[in-house]
């Protein structure tokens, strides 16, 4: 879906014979992500929302609460999952219907970069021991597609949790109530951010276009935490990394989510 | 990963893990060649305790066939884990983990097969996982590059596959389930020894920028290890002991 848009040879030598000046086809730098905006709260009735807006790419994503039966082997912790889909309002060759390898990788990547971060101190989300817990569902719709949607879903998801508030309960006759008018803030420790690199010609660039996507060899999309720790880390695309590759993209991308980092902060 | 909590101590004072292998050793890894009469290659693997049959079929006709390319041949890839390859009972119907597995395989292979060689065909891959004990993407991985030069495919290279890891603080070669489970990270690395290209890379879990670049190290280096036993499966099976097929 995401992958595999046809472009024609002569963008793709354009793009090619740019890239040996040291340029881009839009102008910015090689370790240059595209213009971040981010505005919180834009859907009220999500206890926690964000329209992330990365160049033309744009992902809403809302945070639902909700008390839920803790999973068997995980009852001293709260529950979250985070899952993506392309609407199919957001590019003309997105499809409806059940979610293709692409779209399942992003909804996974995206999720995998919150959980592991540790962004949410889950311990801190249980209700009753192994009764109920506190779940935490940031769902995100992609809503325009201009390539990247890794790190527009995972800005969009971290500035979501960021924001969001958690209702309050109490366990009465072992079911839990909301108390309504009531919220906690949620306990987070760490933002995470995405950072995507995309491996065109042996040039390596942040946060690629829908045209350098498409013709891109392979990429990299490597998740940093507040303390500059790499948390996560997905490789795709056709090509491999060397090793002298792969350490400089961890750098490129504790550097570039640094900024993103600060952007998502002052959004909240 | 998540870091679950377990009464099993993952490093003793000796530096010894929980299987009683030291920091960078690898388990004990065998694959055996052609071991399937109707694919056009096939490969066995024992990684540890992981147990995975791998079926290659093609090239072949592309079905459905819009799904074929004039350009280049394609791969297509399926890993899928056996209901009773676990503890825990799981589905047979394929999971969104395994759809994930399945494309960064394919991504990992695609490098090393050379496609472009039968244009408007299929090479299938299928990886049967009939017992898990973590790690069984590189170990799936592993044994389909096996399986794909055992069919006779053209390829620049193998892939070998082995993950690094962290769990008690200390840097680990090859994850099994418990280091999985109850460890820090899972850095799983698929590698082409002889372009020195990393083609799967994937980690969940925190690592200091110093700790990513040990494991990607002594990862590479495991992926090595994987490569003599790839090579020496290849070789007993063309150049064998005498054994017929």
């Amino acid at each position: 879906m995401s992958d595999g848009l046809i472009i024609d040879q002569l963008k793709k030598n354009q793009i090619l014979d740019l890239l040996k000046e040291g340029k881009r086809v839009d102008g910015r730098q090689f370790d240059e992500p595209r213009k971040l905006t981010i505005d919180i709260g834009v859907i009220p009735k999500a206890e926690g929302s964000a329209r992330a807006r990365l160049g033309d790419t744009e992902v809403v994503a809302g945070v639902k609460v909700q008390p839920e039966r803790p999973f068997p082997d995980t009852g001293d912790k709260g529950m979250l999952i985070c899952t993506a889909e392309i609407l199919p309002i957001a590019h003309p060759s997105a499809e409806t219907g059940p979610p293709q390898p692409p779209v399942v990788e992003l909804a996974r990547v995206t999720d995998r970069g919150i959980r592991e971060s540790g962004m949410l101190d889950m311990k801190q989300l249980v209700l009753e021991k192994d009764k109920s817990v506190i779940g935490v569902f940031c769902d995100n719709a992609v809503t325009d597609h201009d390539g990247n949607l890794f790190d527009a879903c995972s800005y969009a998801s971290t500035a979501a949790i960021n924001a969001c508030k958690i209702p309050k309960y109490e366990m009465q006759d072992e079911k839990p109530v909301k108390i309504e008018g009531e919220f906690t803030e949620p306990p987070i420790t760490t933002l995470p951010v995405s950072v995507t690199m995309a491996k065109i010609g042996g040039f390596i660039v942040v946060d690629p276009t829908i045209e350098e996507w498409g013709i891109m060899d392979a990429r990299i999309t490597i998740t940093s935490n507040s303390d500059g720790n790499v948390v996560a880390l997905q490789k795709g695309g056709s090509d491999g990394f060397t090793q002298e590759e792969l350490i400089k993209c961890a750098e490129l991308s504790v550097k570039v989510g640094s900024k993103i980092r600060e952007i998502i902060k002052q959004s909240k | 990963m998540g870091g679950r909590d377990t009464d099993i101590v993952l490093l003793d004072e000796n530096g010894i893990r929980c299987d009683g292998r030291k920091v960078n050793e690898t388990r004990k890894v065998t694959i055996k060649a052609g071991v399937l009469k109707n694919a056009n290659g096939s490969a066995y693997i024992e990684f540890g305790d992981n147990k995975i049959l791998v079926g290659v079929y093609g090239p072949r006709d592309v079905h459905p066939k819009h799904m074929s390319d004039t350009d280049t041949g394609i791969l297509r890839c399926r890993y899928h884990m056996a209901p009773f390859s676990v503890g825990e009972r799981k589905n047979p119907a394929p999971s969104r983990r395994e759809v994930e597995i399945s494309k960064v395989i394919k991504e990992a292979l695609e490098p090393a097969v050379m496609l472009k060689e039968f244009p408007r065909t299929a090479v299938d891959v299928y990886m049967e996982v009939l017992q898990a004990d973590g790690g069984t993407r590189c170990a799936a991985l592993t044994g389909a590059s096996v399986a794909l030069a055992d069919a006779g495919i053209p390829m620049r290279d193998l892939v070998a596959g082995c993950a690094a890891g962290k769990a008690a603080d200390a840097v680990i070669l090859d994850v099994n389930n418990e280091e999985d489970q109850a460890g820090q990270a899972d850095l799983p690395i698929g590698y082409m020894p002889n372009l020195k290209k990393i083609t799967l890379l994937q980690l969940d879990g925190v690592l200091t920028p110093e700790e990513y670049k040990q494991c990607i190290e002594i990862g590479i280096d495991g992926c090595n290890q994987v490569y003599e036993i790839q090579k020496k499966a290849l070789q007993d099976k063309f150049f064998g002991s005498g054994e017929k097929q």
